[in-house]
């Protein structure tokens, strides 16, 4: 593999490919220069670190030593190849990987100083703090409005019928949907078009006012357009939570996130900010992958 | 790419060659297509050879023979002093009354003999029937009225064509010319038979009825529906949402397994040994029945919920953990809903094959001659199977058609349980 990659970098050196890589900074809508402030300000703060996280399926090791921080009330993108843990990662997050059967994580993963991984720690509780979004809409089977409704139900969120009614109509609004589906809140969710399918799942996932959101892979099952919508929202989220978004696309790393960790084969190879990752990458399996050499 | 040219003889063989491969193809499938309706069409012919030779046989047991006779009730002897007592009601003799009547059709007969034979075409238990006929209505008492007597079973049978008169049979030449008479007459008449839907089983074929057993089928299927639906149903859950992947799992699983293809008579013997014998339950009740089906439906149930479970796309799991829910939420709320069709069609199947079975209710008594309907679920009872089963072993030419009018109702019931089934699936069938 190692091999494979230094041929990799020759023939980028060779082919000039370097200018490649250059003119991926440039796919950046805009970048707002003050968000980049805000992100370079030492003051930003860290919402989940792990330190020595090692994931094992049964015999075999998906994860390796990451230590990675994620700071609050950003967008940070997890990159890298297929196969190479970044799911892996994102799952052991909000502990979705208790549900894998032989799955064991060791090492430490902290939100706000505390251990996600502490034996007292209710799980329950945790991932009502730290939401998921999926690769495939999965919206419930169920109503529109139900579908939102389900989180503040179940963790006791709404007092009564107006203020749950309050809280579907707000999330929704948040996430661009409420105009689509006003009238129609009845309906089954799982009727919608894929885009506003994966919206729905982004409007019930922050119907619990978490801190956190996983998006694992959310655009890839959807069109241009919705892709488009997707990331306008992702973009606007930010500035009330936290978002770590696992991506295969380059384009949308450089255009959502502040932060970047690339993972490869289950070691997280380079971490930083957007702009220094796409621009300067330090490694160069890095730079491999993002001027599309490899994965 | 190819070494071949692309025109000229190589391409040209090649061309046929691969022609021929192509219909060789498309005529394997049509062969294939053949094979399949050809095997449709057997299973619908034998299925219906089933129903039309039931039908054909079974179908005049619908109808019995009546003897539509004057009944006369002088009020002198049924209500002295003209007073009605039901309790002198119950005890008078109404056959009197009947054979009176039937008497006076016939006059021509005279010796004891004769008599004999003459009021054999009437059934025993048309008196019990008029008895009935008369305390459901006093006024009846002292004046004239018609009343349909059930005609013995070899009446209606010569009646129905089944059985020829003299020759030694059981009608006799002059019973033969009796009933002509009567027919011109016009007191011979063929109705809807009542009694096969609201009388319990009997010695006498044209007053056994299937009631009884359909009463004792209810008790059972509801026995083995509460007991095994939620059982099933609990460990279908445990076993495949929450059970740890080990070795006991797999041992139980592959005893469930074992459990399902456990012939049903060793089921049978299991109620005679541990429930009546060890319990001390009541013989033939439907409570015992009801168990011993409920274990063997048991493993059917948790078979075809465990696949239904199985079947709920793992999105819609992760989906619910990810808002929160607990492990028993997410089931409750997401994976149970979406299951449940598939579990109650495997559920009223089992319940459906559980209604047919015969064997084992044979071990723990519910082969028994019961007149009464059960009342309850631990009155002595039998099942429509084991009811057809004993009909099919009697020796009079009348109970092998009601066997087939069993058969019959007995069929619709299973038809009846598969079409909910279906509904039932077309209902909570959710997309997603």
């Amino acid at each position: 593999m190692k091999k494979k990659i230094l041929l990799d970098m020759e023939e980028i050196e060779t082919n000039g490919a370097p200018e490649t890589f250059l003119t991926v900074p440039t796919a950046l809508p805009d970048p707002e220069p003050d968000s980049v402030m805000e992100e370079l300000t030492p003051t930003s703060k860290t919402k989940l670190s792990t330190r020595k996280l090692n994931v094992f399926y049964g015999e075999k090791q998906a994860l390796f030593d990451i230590d990675l921080d994620v700071p609050e009330c950003s967008v940070t993108a997890l990159i890298g190849p297929s196969g190479c843990g970044k799911s892996t990662f994102l799952r052991c997050l909000n502990r979705m990987n208790d549900t894998i059967e032989g799955c064991v994580v060791t090492g430490g993963v902290k939100i706000d100083d505390q251990d996600l991984y502490d034996r007292t720690l209710d799980v329950v509780e945790l991932r009502a703090r730290i939401g998921m979004v999926f690769q495939k809409p999965n919206p419930f089977p169920k109503s529109i409005y139900d579908n939102v409704a389900y989180g503040p139900r179940i963790h006791g969120l709404a007092r009564d019928r107006t203020d749950l009614d309050e809280i579907v109509q707000t999330s929704l609004e948040r996430a661009g949907l409420l105009r689509e589906v006003e009238d129609r809140l009845d309906e089954p969710g799982t009727g919608l078009s894929g885009g506003q399918q994966q919206r729905l799942c982004i409007a019930r996932a922050i119907a619990v006012s978490p801190e956190v959101i996983l998006m694992d892979e959310p655009c890839s099952a959807l069109d241009p357009i919705a892709t488009a919508h997707i990331e306008e929202l992702i973009d606007e989220l930010r500035e009330k939570y936290t978002i770590v978004i696992v991506t295969h696309n380059m384009q949308q790393a450089a255009r959502v996130s502040q932060k970047t960790a690339f993972f490869h084969l289950g070691f997280l190879v380079e971490c930083n900010s957007t702009e220094e990752i796409f621009t300067s990458p330090q490694d160069e399996r890095t730079q491999g992958y993002i001027t599309g050499r490899y994965g | 790419m190819t070494d071949r040219p692309p025109n000229g003889a190589g391409a040209i063989i090649a061309a046929e060659a691969a022609a021929r491969r192509r219909r060789k193809r498309y005529s394997a499938e049509r062969r294939f297509r053949r094979y399949g309706i050809l095997s449709v069409f057997l299973a619908l012919g034998a299925l219906c050879l089933l129903i039309g030779s039931m039908t054909a046989k079974g179908w005049s047991a619908f109808f019995q023979t009546y003897i539509v006779l004057e009944i006369e009730l002088p009020r002198v002897e049924l209500a002295p002093g003209g007073r009605v007592d039901r309790a002198a009601l119950h005890d008078a003799n109404y056959v009197t009354y009947l054979r009176r009547a039937l008497r006076a059709q016939v006059p021509d007969v005279q010796s004891r003999r004769d008599l004999r034979s003459l009021y054999r075409l009437l059934s025993g238990g048309a008196g019990l029937e008029l008895q009935k006929r008369i305390l459901s209505d006093t006024s009846l008492i002292g004046g004239k009225f018609r009343f349909a007597a059930v005609a013995s079973d070899d009446v209606d049978q010569f009646v129905k064509g089944h059985i020829t008169a003299g020759g030694g049979g059981k009608i006799s030449a002059r019973q033969a010319g009796w009933i002509k008479l009567l027919g011109a007459a016009g007191m011979v008449e063929r109705r809807f038979n009542v009694g096969l839907f609201s009388n319990g089983d009997s010695r006498e074929p044209e007053l056994a009825g299937i009631l009884g057993a359909i009463m004792g089928s209810l008790f059972t299927m509801a026995v083995t529906v509460l007991l095994s639906f939620p059982l099933g149903v609990a460990a279908a859950i445990y076993l495949q949402e929450f059970a740890p992947g080990n070795r006991w799992t797999d041992l139980v699983e592959v005893n469930i397994n074992n459990l399902a293809a456990v012939p049903s008579i060793v089921f049978g013997l299991l109620g005679l040994a541990v429930f009546l014998s060890f319990f001390g339950m009541p013989r033939s009740a439907p409570l015992v029945g009801g168990i011993v089906l409920a274990l063997m439906t048991l493993p059917t149930i948790i078979i075809a919920g465990r696949a239904a479970l199985g079947a709920v796309p793992p999105s819609i799991r992760e989906a619910a953990i990810g808002m929160g829910a607990s492990p028993m939420q997410v089931v409750m709320h997401h994976v149970l809903p979406l299951a449940f069709p598939g579990i109650l069609t495997g559920a009223i199947i089992g319940a459906a094959r559980a209604l047919g079975e015969t064997a084992p209710l044979l071990l723990i008594g519910m082969v028994a001659f019961i007149v009464d309907i059960p009342r309850g679920i631990s009155d002595p009872a039998t099942v429509l199977p084991v009811q057809i089963y004993l009909w099919a072993d009697s020796p009079e030419r009348a109970f092998e058609e009601r066997t087939a009018a069993a058969t019959l109702v007995l069929l619709a019931f299973l038809i009846i349980m598969n079409l909910v089934a279906v509904i039932m699936r077309k209902k909570f069938e959710r997309r997603w």
